[in-house]
């Protein structure tokens, strides 16, 4: 994923920010428009559609019976995958994952995994052989900028959507739902922001993130736990800036929590 | 409850290890180690051993990936299989291509790229035995070996974790305290001006707590970044 930016727009989007404006007329702390949409897809067992701004994030879960993990073997396994496919930006290719796709994948995960937010122990059939496996997909559509809040936001989303499926002689009978839902506990979301020179502004658009120095996502619950960060870019940050970037995100983390009700 | 969760962590203010909350574990760094390689490092920290190389700057391959303003920085993380208990199959897997991925950007910051433009700085970090900790030692590692290769920086990178372990901020967890711990922060600094090139975290801190750990972090990179100047005061002599 590269793309050429031109130096002006750097330094029209700098110049912009050190008179406190951005480009396109947010604040710092503001979002763009946010929709969130579930239900989208009805051979999924949860499904959601996340558009901030122009960035459409499609998540999809999918459930399956296998094999716990050794080390807990009473646990239901997660499984959190992203494709960053080409029909959703120009810079965009095809083929096996590459190192940008695998860290929102993981990072999504880490949040929605480090908030126990799911209790994985509603998830056994039989001990040490049998439990749910919950596959959480994340499929970009189109990228405005900001991939993590939106994948993040469809991921939970898309978990309180979903029903467990039946079950009849430890097989899934796909086609028919139950009444049941994912045992889902807490509802971590993503905050982003960027840094461009001195100033750091939520939830960079394309432009941009293609000139930020860094960025910091940081995921919280409903009761303002941290429970995973990740500094990406080759910029630095000042302890400072970290936390004052952790005190923005927790609150703007609860403005994001109202689309899951 | 996973499996081999030990009932306590902190025993009269002493961790399983013997050692203080704030206390590191022992740490050994030596510059200059392979022949072939332009700068090498090897560190022994606690039970973790990680050799780093560079090489470069040098052509870049394949040739599309050249920048003409700056040299590119490549860093690859990489596991031996039997450097862990369950065996890991070689090759890259989607945690060291993350890490590798934010080991670049921690120590991208620190080199003067610009210097080399179509050029590529090759960064090769071998874990050849782990125990919690392996992308702090990788990149205290790869840091020294940069300056081993004579790759122009702006000062060394230092990198500790602290984290959360039966409810006290520690420094430096070893692998039953991030196997069974509470929260994991990672923290790469540039010593000089203070600021932080890489910062993972996963588990869950109170804002208080992550104020307390981050710093807790801060500090034991810097006697990281002693023990790297040290091991090139070693090879090279001066003050």
């Amino acid at each position: 994923m590269f793309e050429v930016v031109a130096e002006v727009k750097k330094d029209y989007i700098a110049s912009l920010l050190e008179k406190g404006k951005r480009a396109d007329d947010r604040g710092f702390d503001d979002y763009r428009p946010i929709v969130v949409e579930k239900g989208v897809s009805n051979r999924a067992e949860g499904s959601s559609l996340v558009k901030i701004g122009k960035t459409q994030v499609l998540v999809g879960v999918k459930l399956a019976i296998g094999e716990p993990f050794p080390d807990m073997p009473n646990s239901g396994v997660l499984t959190t995958n992203a494709e960053l496919i080409p029909l959703a930006s120009p810079s965009f290719e095809k083929g096996p994952p590459d190192e940008d796709t695998i860290e929102i994948a993981r990072v999504v995960d880490r949040g929605i995994r480090e908030s126990q937010c799911i209790d994985l122990d509603k998830l056994c059939l039989i001990p040490g052989e049998k439990v749910w496996i919950i596959f959480v997909d994340i499929h970009v559509l189109d990228y405005d900028g900001n991939l993590f809040d939106a994948s993040a936001l469809g991921a939970i989303t898309a978990l309180l959507d979903s029903y467990m499926p039946k079950v009849e002689e430890d097989k899934i009978i796909y086609g028919e739902k139950t009444s049941e839902k994912l045992p889902i506990v807490h509802k971590p979301v993503e905050t982003t922001f960027a840094k461009i020179n001195k100033s750091t502004v939520l939830d960079p658009s394309l432009d941009e993130e293609l000139v930020m120095d860094a960025r910091l996502t940081v995921a919280t619950d409903e009761n303002g736990i941290i429970c995973a960060m990740q500094k990406g870019g080759s910029g630095t940050f000042t302890q400072e800036e970290i936390l004052d970037i952790i005190k923005r995100g927790a609150s703007k983390g609860n403005e994001l929590r109202k689309f899951l009700e | 409850m996973k499996v081999g969760e030990p009932e306590k962590f902190i025993v009269k203010g002493k961790r399983l290890d013997g050692r203080k909350l704030d206390e590191l574990r022992e740490i050994k760094i030596e510059a200059g180690v392979l022949k072939r390689a332009d700068g090498s490092a090897y560190v022994e920290w606690g039970g973790n051993k990680v050799m780093a190389a560079c090489y470069g700057p040098r052509e870049v391959h394949p040739r599309h990936l050249a920048r003409s303003d700056k040299a590119i920085l490549r860093c690859t993380y990489n596991m031996a299989p039997f450097s862990v208990n369950d065996r890991k199959r070689p090759g890259p897997d989607r945690r060291s291509r993350e890490i590798s991925k934010v080991t670049r950007e921690a120590l991208e910051p620190v080199v003067f790229t610009n210097l080399f433009p179509r050029t590529a700085i090759d960064v090769f970090i071998e874990v050849l035995q782990a125990n919690a900790g392996t992308r702090c030692t990788g990149i205290a590692a790869a840091s020294v070996a940069l300056a081993d290769a004579g790759i122009p920086m702006r000062d060394l990178v230092p990198a500790c974790a602290a984290g959360k372990v039966g409810g006290e901020i520690v420094l430096d967890m070893f692998d039953v305290e991030d196997n069974f711990g509470e929260a994991d922060l990672p923290v790469a600094i540039i010593p000089r001006k203070k600021e932080i090139t890489l910062l993972q975290m996963d588990g869950n801190f109170t804002q208080e707590e992550f104020e307390k750990a981050l710093k807790l972090a801060v500090e034991g990179c810097m006697k990281v970044y002693e023990l790297q100047k040290e091991a090139l005061r070693r090879k090279y002599g001066g003050a």
